[in-house]
């Protein structure tokens, strides 16, 4: 791809895809879902690439593309990815194809206007992970929002109206104080340099007192903080996912809440450390909130998607945590929790989404007994459902383990309490699914269910290998992420000692308990 | 070649998945039943192995790839074969065998024939996981996976929900206990800097200090994962429950091989909770308590397979009490010799349910030797050896544990077990003279049904009964430099900086306690004869007599009830508490009321409540421009 540019066509690919698909001719509208998956397919060939290209070890950013846009200001069309935002592309890429397989046929109305919506929330997400310019970032971030914001309030059930608009207002909310962070950090970065720039570089190069940080910290992190959701700005989530068709919700849970916790580690976390310093404790005690919460609500919820969103927020948690631990294993682990929890909950919603339509009614009541009538999709669930709690040898395991790690070494405390969100999601999932799948069969129209088709089956297939191989084989993945997390992390601390030590601080300790080197052992010691 | 033990089991899933009914019953259970008496055979073929080595080489390892690798920690995907794990994969392959078989005959009417073997297949495999894991970690997946297939199984008949309910309890009580065993996975890391065993255990002694507090609560925290694979207090609960599982699974899974991981975890961990004597007190008591508890609810049940239940976490009881005052030897010589008489009990009591049409309480049985011979015999044999009768499997083990917890001063522990074992003596003779003796009380219909099992059901009963005769002479005492097996873990237990301290006593004193669990046990044999075989009126005089008593130990304390109300109950108050008060009403309260405290607010705001997003985006967007021309300036 060398000089190509390859970011760019992959963001405005599937925004010109989206455009052709809204023209197409009324007669064609059938065929709409054909040229957007086909769209979707491409854009995950030609973004494969992203898994060997991209070389871990190069430090900063690679396909870098600059364009002027608007010099007065400073802002500029800046793109660039590491083994971060490389694999969280790759993650919107796959998700996005399979959310449209997946809703093959869920949608009957206005199809055109549905699959373009989809195809231009994938443009949007890819912008928001390659731009790297600050002022792009909210114009990507804002604009994601608002075919989401649509896919809800006009393909969703009930309540679509009330939950679009929830949605909506909520992360306005956050992202509006966000902007006035933004512009008043331009104003500063223009004094500090004198010339004025929106460019993620020259903010990273600006040692800012640590006094000042905290509010545009704080603005930051509660724009971030309603994405990812947090606790206790969580409750638009659930009413999103509720509310969502299925494609909405895969990709909702999938990507978009992962733009909550790249946005901690891309913008709030590096470019205001001291602030994260004083304030990490406190987030990190939120998160342990969000984890136990979440999973406490979840137990006692009706409705499958329902149960499912609150899972998300348990999940989003340890993301959260893993963040806050400031090292190494807390920041890998929160990576491939983050990638997990886009394979594991879009596939349970994916799940959840089989039987919607075949019964229409998501209310857990309402089922029982399935095992008997669609055994393929039974043991689909199972598997989806122990690598969401976080068996061994699946993906969930690798995460949850490598954010406790790492939280144990920031506090005993934090992974005490984290750990008990082990148990809690053991007994919630569980709990669903023995009250779905095992068990007589208790509503008559149960027995007539169809199990899966060879459409659907071929969906899930690449997601239980997913689940396998990265819960097995992580170390790919692993490998690709961890040198540009280190080099956020040391980004993170460097800028932290700088800013100190300009203000006339006394640097602030990262003590964050590192492990002893491990003795030799006597096999190695002989000769 | 170690990592093609379990993968042989592990590959018999994939097959069994991919040709899915095409293989039919028959094609199943050659499947099935040839995977694991292969990698019995490779497993054999690796401890012969592994004897012909010299003692101190006899420590094999093999890494199949790096699990994870994250800054400076590291886990891998490896095995270990030492004497310890040597004798774990042995008993787990060889009754797993023999149990593959049996279940073979047991099973063959179920419908599902084909995910049974499928599950049991995947138990094996996770199981051989755990006992060759050469980390703690490894361990760990062996561990969670046994009892992913332990929830499968005990669920098996999924439509009844007492079945479900009982494979979901099992799952949420033993992750319990596994939330702990992470926390001191944790600790370890953070003293040691590995997971990997060899590690560990040469670094523990360096930076633990002995009887300190951070080693101390790493151990407990991992027993408490012990407790809950193992059926221990607290965490006991869930394996009376299991018993809604197939029999062959009762025998399997919660007898023979996955409830004794945790003695096996706390045997591999010798070296940690060596440096943690207070853990091993505690250790000590729990294993004694839970022996004590456990036989005491055995002797009022009347379902066959509870009895067998309560008899196995007794006898758990019994392997930790052996670890607790520091014999690890001896409790892994009691998992051995309790696999083999245990297996056999659960897949005599299957064959006898078998026979009487899936009837399950022994009020109903009685009588049933001459009809059942082989059965029979077997059974009796296996319960001679767990009573403790001279020159049976169980009576070398159980009298070294004593042995060993008289000899390291711990007398109360002692007294505990003999007691124990008096009532293990009654309960067992009274399982055996209620099924096999007096009177018939079968039903008229069941007694129409009554059969002899098939062969591929009596032949693992034949072998294990002859196990559970000779199985315990490995341990003959009396023996100079230890019994044979004493010497073959030798190098596994004294690899420890604090070594196995051995408390000698005077070959009197030897003897003294060996005539005190002969005659207890004799003596609850005798009793139980008495009360429930020659005079059946005094059994029915005593339960009269000491009423309370009874229904204390019928109803199983009320622990269950106890859990319900104090635990189960309250937090699911809690979390509709949350749910519908927390979040619906004070949360979105807030955020709706946002919108209504304006409106009420302001009558001229008012008027700009249009209810369009659109609207509130325009007046958001005037306001950031605000801002914006305010920093502009």
């Amino acid at each position: 791809m060398g000089s190509l540019p390859w970011l760019s066509f992959l963001i405005f690919f599937p925004l010109a895809a989206a455009i052709l698909v809204a023209l197409l001719p009324r007669g064609a509208e059938r065929s709409a879902r054909l040229w957007a998956t086909l769209a979707a397919a491409i854009e995950f060939a030609v973004s494969l690439p992203l898994w060997w290209r991209v070389v871990p070890g190069v430090p900063g950013f690679q396909f870098e593309e600059k364009l002027a846009w608007i010099p007065s200001v400073g802002a500029s069309y800046h793109l660039g990815i590491d083994g971060v935002s490389g694999l969280l592309a790759l993650l919107t890429t796959f998700m996005s194809l399979i959310a449209m397989v997946g809703a093959w046929t869920a949608v009957d109305k206005k199809p055109r206007e549905f699959y373009a919506l989809l195809l231009a929330l994938e443009a949007g997400m890819l912008g928001t992970f390659f731009c790297l310019d600050v002022l792009l970032f909210y114009v990507f971030w804002e604009a994601m929002l608002i075919p989401m914001y649509l896919l809800i309030g006009v393909w969703g059930g009930q309540r679509r109206i009330y939950a679009a608009v929830k949605f909506f207002l909520y992360t306005m909310v956050g992202s509006v104080l966000m902007l006035v962070a933004i512009l008043s950090l331009w104003n500063v970065q223009k004094q500090f340099s004198g010339v004025p720039s929106f460019d993620l570089m020259a903010f990273y190069a600006m040692p800012m007192a640590p006094a000042s940080q905290f509010w545009y910290f704080l603005a930051f992190a509660f724009a971030f903080a309603i994405k990812v959701p947090m606790f206790p700005v969580h409750t638009w989530l659930p009413d999103a996912h509720v509310e969502a068709p299925t494609a909405g919700s895969v990709i909702l849970a999938a990507v978009l809440l992962k733009m909550g916790t790249y946005g901690f580690l891309r913008f709030a976390m590096p470019l205001f450390p001291n602030a994260l310093l004083q304030c990490g404790p406190w987030i990190a005690w939120i998160s342990i909130v969000g984890i136990v919460y979440g999973a406490v609500v979840a137990m006692v919820q009706p409705d499958m998607k329902k149960l499912v969103a609150y899972s998300s927020v348990s999940h989003m948690g340890f993301c959260m945590l893993g963040l806050m631990a400031l090292n190494s294993q807390g920041f890998a682990g929160s990576m491939m929790t983050m990638l997990n929890h886009g394979v594991s909950t879009g596939a349970l919603f994916l799940l959840v989404g089989v039987i919607y339509e075949r019964r229409h009614t998501r209310a857990i009541a309402d089922f029982g007994g399935l095992w008997k009538v669609v055994p393929v999709f039974s043991v689909i669930f199972l598997i989806v459902t122990l690598s969401s709690i976080g068996l061994p040898g699946t993906n969930g395991f690798v995460g949850e383990f490598l954010v406790l790690l790492g939280a144990f070494k920031t506090s005993f405390a934090w992974a005490a309490v984290a750990s008990t969100g082990v148990i809690l999601s053991a007994c919630y999932m569980l709990w669903m699914y023995q009250r779905v799948v095992f068990g007589p069969v208790t509503h008559e129209e149960n027995n007539r269910l169809g199990d899966l088709t060879l459409r659907e089956r071929l969906v899930f297939a690449p997601l239980l290998v997913l689940i396998f191989w990265m819960g097995c084989m992580p170390q790919p993945f692993l490998d690709r992420m961890q040198p540009a997390l280190d080099r956020t992390l040391q980004l993170t601390q460097q800028r932290a000692v700088l800013s100190a030590t300009m203000a006339g601080l006394a640097p602030p300790v990262f003590a964050p308990r590192e492990t002893p080197v491990p003795a030799p052992i006597a096999s190695e010691v002989r000769p | 070649m170690l990592w093609i033990i379990p993968a042989l089991p592990l590959a018999a899933v994939a097959i069994n998945l991919l040709l899915g009914d095409r293989l039919g019953k028959r094609g199943t259970a050659v499947l099935a039943c040839g995977a694991v008496l292969a990698a019995f055979g490779f497993a054999l073929r690796a401890v012969l192995h592994l004897a012909s080595l010299p003692e101190h080489e006899r420590h094999l390892t093999e890494l199949a790839w790096t699990w994870m690798r994250v800054g400076d920690f590291s886990v891998d995907v490896a095995f270990l074969l030492d004497p310890l794990s040597a004798i774990m994969v042995l008993v787990v392959t060889g009754v797993g065998s023999l149990i593959h078989i049996y279940a073979t005959g047991y099973m063959s009417h179920d419908h599902s024939f084909r995910r049974f073997f499928l599950y049991l297949n995947l138990f094996m495999f996770s199981m051989l996981t755990l006992v060759l894991a050469s980390n703690y970690l490894l361990l760990f997946v062996g561990w969670e996976g046994v009892g992913l297939c332990s929830y499968l199984l005990i669920g098996f008949w999924y439509h009844k929900p007492s079945a479900a309910d009982a494979g979901k309890k099992a799952f949420i009580v033993n992750r319990i206990g596994d939330f702990g065993f992470m926390l001191g996975a944790f600790m370890i890391i953070a003293a040691t800097g590995s997971l990997d065993f060899d590690r560990v255990f040469a670094a523990a002694p360096h930076v633990f200090a002995a009887g300190g507090a951070a080693v101390t609560l790493a151990t407990l925290l991992m027993f408490l994962g012990a407790t809950g694979k193992s059926a221990q207090i607290p965490l006991f609960v869930w394996l009376p429950d299991a018993m809604e599982g197939p029999t062959p699974v009762s025998a399997l899974i919660h007898a023979a091989t996955m409830v004794t991981a945790g003695v096996y975890m706390l045997a591999r961990s010798h070296v940690l909770f060596e440096l943690a004597p207070a853990t091993m007190e505690v250790v000590a008591v729990i294993g004694a308590a839970t022996a004590l508890m456990a036989a005491t609810i055995g002797l009022a049940q009347n379902d066959i397979k509870r009895v067998l239940a309560y008899s196995t976490v007794s006898q758990l009881g019994y392997m930790f009490m052996a670890c607790g005052v520091g014999a690890f030897g001896a409790g892994i010589f009691h998992v051995m010799t309790h696999a083999f008489f245990k297996a056999l009990l659960f897949m005599g009591a299957g064959s006898v349910i078998h026979a009487m049409s899936d009837e399950q309480d022994m009020r109903k049985m009685g009588g049933l030797a001459s009809k059942l011979p082989w059965t029979h015999g077997t059974m009796l044999i296996a319960t001679i050896a767990i009573t403790g009768v001279p020159f049976f499997a169980g009576f070398f083990s159980k009298d070294e544990i004593l042995h060993a917890a008289f000899a390291s001063g711990h007398k109360g522990i002692w007294l505990a077990g003999i007691v124990g074992a008096g009532l293990t003596a009654f309960y067992m003779t009274r399982l055996y003279v209620l099924t096999f003796r007096g009177p018939s009380r079968v039903s008229h219909e069941a007694e129409h049904h009554l059969h002899e099992s098939p062969p591929s059901m009596i032949a693992p009963l034949v072998v294990l009964a002859v196990l559970s005769i000779v199985g315990g002479y490995v341990g003959m005492p009396f023996q100079e430099g230890g019994h044979l097996l004493e010497r073959w873990l030798r190098p596994v237990m004294e690899s420890g900086e604090a070594g196995l301290v051995h408390h000698e006593v005077s070959r009197g004193t030897e003897w003294a306690l060996i005539f005190t669990s002969v005659g207890v046990a004799l003596f609850g044999i005798f009793m139980a004869l008495r009360a429930y075989l020659w005079n059946p009126a005094m059994a029915t005089a005593l339960r009269q007599r000491l009423d309370g008593v009874h229904r204390l130990l019928e109803n199983k304390y009320w622990v269950d009830e106890f859990y319900h109300a104090v635990v189960v109950r309250p937090f699911v108050g809690v979390s509709e508490w949350l749910w519908r008060v927390w979040d619906a009403k004070v949360v979105d309260g807030l955020v709706n009321g946002a919108g209504y405290t304006l409106e009420g607010g302001s009558a001229i705001l008012k008027l700009f409540q249009t209810g369009y997003v659109g609207t509130y985006a325009l007046f958001i967007t005037l306001g950031v421009i605000a801002l914006f021309l305010h920093f502009l300036r």
